[in-house]
């Protein structure tokens, strides 16, 4: 159970220190605002994740010191949430595929055996509901803009369409949740995850890549290169200063 | 405020007898505490003035997400991130109100901010300092945005009404702003003999810039006389500055930090604190484009308009086609 929370509270963790990088330097100041929002919403829910998982491991930790004291082998978040912004375009397709992903997720888990989980999923959701407009806006807008935002988006799919297939792979430990009735397997989410991303991806006038290799390791602890220095930088007061409180 | 140094038509102020029948019209609304809106006459100067006193004080809010934006992936904890990511994203949604209270005055947003990234409009001094410690982000909010408070809570009755009702809206999220950096402030102040230290480095580096913020002397400010008679400009420089030191000290002293000024002391009969001015020249030099920050914070704007413009054109593109296929 802390494991699987750690799944889901590390995803929002990492995604929304990667939106929080834009502050102040995004395209526009309309999309300094939503990016703002959206991590906003992603702290928020990590929060609520890994507040429940400190709870549940029963060693004191709260939600501060998961995040803030873990090391890289420690997080058990999907590869795709770490990989670094980029452009922006780069950014909004990052957050598309996960907003596919995690909406359905959380619609998911509305339904867990676990009331304390179906309950966190029930607010997360109604967010996520959010995102996943507001991508789906963008990429449809971007992929049938001019040939330049086509192309960025088009290239931003194929750069990331690697890191797709890990939210679909089953492990033990989603057996045992499964088997509980805590969550499905993550495999059972495939077919509507497709449907929806190609019903998008026609209306963008984007081409889903035909490789079905994935790559694999987040969510077992085996990160890229990216989140430690990510780690770093985000951990820096913590670490450097481990006896104040802030 | 956000806005110093807001040149105005450079002449004296005229005497109502010297006034064309509109303008002392005008002038007598003014005098009656109307409020003006964007369909009424207005002398040009007024109109001009108050453009460069809104987009400054818009451009202010815009680059001002810039050194707070420095801490927000090194926030100590979820909390204070989600407090400073809100924070930012006020400053630019005032920023987007600002624009907009601009744009009644017959200007456009794209204009303006085009003369910011070209180096040709100004924007708040403070903006050009580093934040160089997580204290700074208790500092900023508690005496950035508390000097920005004295000045904008007096231009909530400036003339202009499109402007003061958006100085109403931001006044109250900027009283938020203060109080979380106070809080900040109080646990570093609080905290482990480090924290002390970083509380006190902030201080001492923002306190001079947050006096400058109020623009220069009533003497030395060319510009004040008519703005004052428009009510563009409520409160001279120096009661704005004064109104702050007057306010801030007894916090400074409550938080056990050394006051920065030496020579700070309250005036027993007037009420008032007597305090040391900022170095004139280095605000100066600040305006100029000297200061520490000026080229590295035009630098992240002008990056992020111009690495951003495939992502304005492809939305533009993807209307046209709509509207097209709609017609």
């Amino acid at each position: 159970m802390f494991e699987f929370l750690l799944r889901m509270g590390d995803n929002t963790l990492v995604l929304g220190h990667r939106v929080s990088e834009w502050c102040g330097h995004s395209p526009v100041l309309e999309e300094d605002i939503a990016l703002a929002n959206i991590a906003l919403d992603m702290i928020g829910q990590t929060r609520l994740w890994l507040g429940l998982a400190g709870e549940v491991e029963g060693q004191g930790r709260d939600a501060d010191a998961l995040a803030f004291r873990r090391d890289v082998w420690d997080f058990r978040n999907l590869l795709i949430v770490e990989r670094p912004n980029r452009d922006y375009g780069h950014t909004l397709m990052r957050q598309f595929l996960f907003d596919l992903w995690h909406h359905e997720r959380l619609a998911d888990l509305c339904l867990s055996s676990d009331d304390r989980v179906a309950g966190i999923a029930a607010k997360c959701v109604k967010e996520a509901d959010y995102h996943l407009e507001r991508s789906i806006d963008l990429v449809v807008r971007l992929g049938d803009g001019t040939a330049e935002s086509h192309a960025k988006m088009q290239a931003a799919l194929e750069a990331l369409w690697p890191y797709v297939g890990e939210m679909f792979v089953d492990d033990g430990l989603d057996v045992e949740m499964a088997e509980q009735g805590i969550a499905p397997l993550p495999s059972s989410q495939r077919a509507r995850f497709d449907a929806a991303l190609d019903r998008a991806l026609a209306r963008a006038t984007l081409i889903r890549p035909e490789s079905d290799f994935a790559q694999k390791g987040g969510r077992s602890g085996t990160h890229t290169e990216d989140l430690g220095h990510m780690l770093a930088t985000m951990q820096f007061l913590q670490r450097a200063y481990p006896d104040a409180r802030w | 405020m956000y806005a110093q140094e807001v040149k105005s038509t450079g002449k004296g102020v005229k005497a109502l007898e010297e006034m064309s029948a509109e303008e002392r019209a005008f002038q007598e609304r003014i005098d009656a505490g109307e409020k003006i809106e964007p369909k009424d006459w207005m002398p040009d100067g007024y109109r001009k003035t108050l453009v460069r006193q809104i987009s400054q004080h818009g451009h202010s809010e815009v680059v001002g997400q810039l050194p707070e934006g420095n801490w927000i992936t090194r926030a100590p904890t979820l909390e204070r991130k989600s407090i400073l990511l809100a924070k930012v994203q006020d400053e630019a949604g005032h920023g987007l109100y600002l624009y907009s209270a601009a744009e009644t005055l017959g200007v456009s947003r794209a204009d303006l901010i085009d003369d910011l990234l070209a180096g040709r409009a100004k924007y708040s001094s403070i903006f050009n300092y580093p934040t160089l410690n997580w204290a700074d982000m208790g500092a900023v909010g508690w005496l950035v945005d508390g000097a920005a408070i004295v000045n904008q809570v007096a231009l909530q009755r400036t003339s202009y009404g499109p402007y003061s009702r958006a100085m109403v809206r931001i006044c109250k999220e900027e009283s938020f702003h203060a109080r979380q950096g106070y809080d900040i402030m109080m646990k570093m102040a609080g905290g482990t003999a480090a924290q002390k230290q970083m509380a006190q480095d902030a201080l001492d580096r923002l306190w001079w810039p947050a006096l400058m913020m109020f623009g220069p002397p009533d003497a030395d400010s060319v510009h004040s006389a008519q703005s004052m008679a428009w009510k563009i400009k409520v409160m001279t420089n120096d009661e704005g500055r004064q109104k702050f030191v007057d306010q801030t000290i007894p916090q400074i002293e409550y938080l056990g930090l050394e006051v920065p000024d030496q020579d700070a002391v309250l005036d027993a009969e007037s009420g008032h604190y007597r305090f040391t001015d900022p170095d004139w020249r280095e605000f100066f030099e600040v305006l100029k484009g000297n200061g520490p920050c000026n080229v590295d914070r035009l630098r992240a704007r002008n990056m992020a308009h111009d690495e951003g413009a495939w992502f304005r054109e492809g939305l533009m593109a993807h209307a046209k086609k709509q509207q097209i296929a709609a017609e």
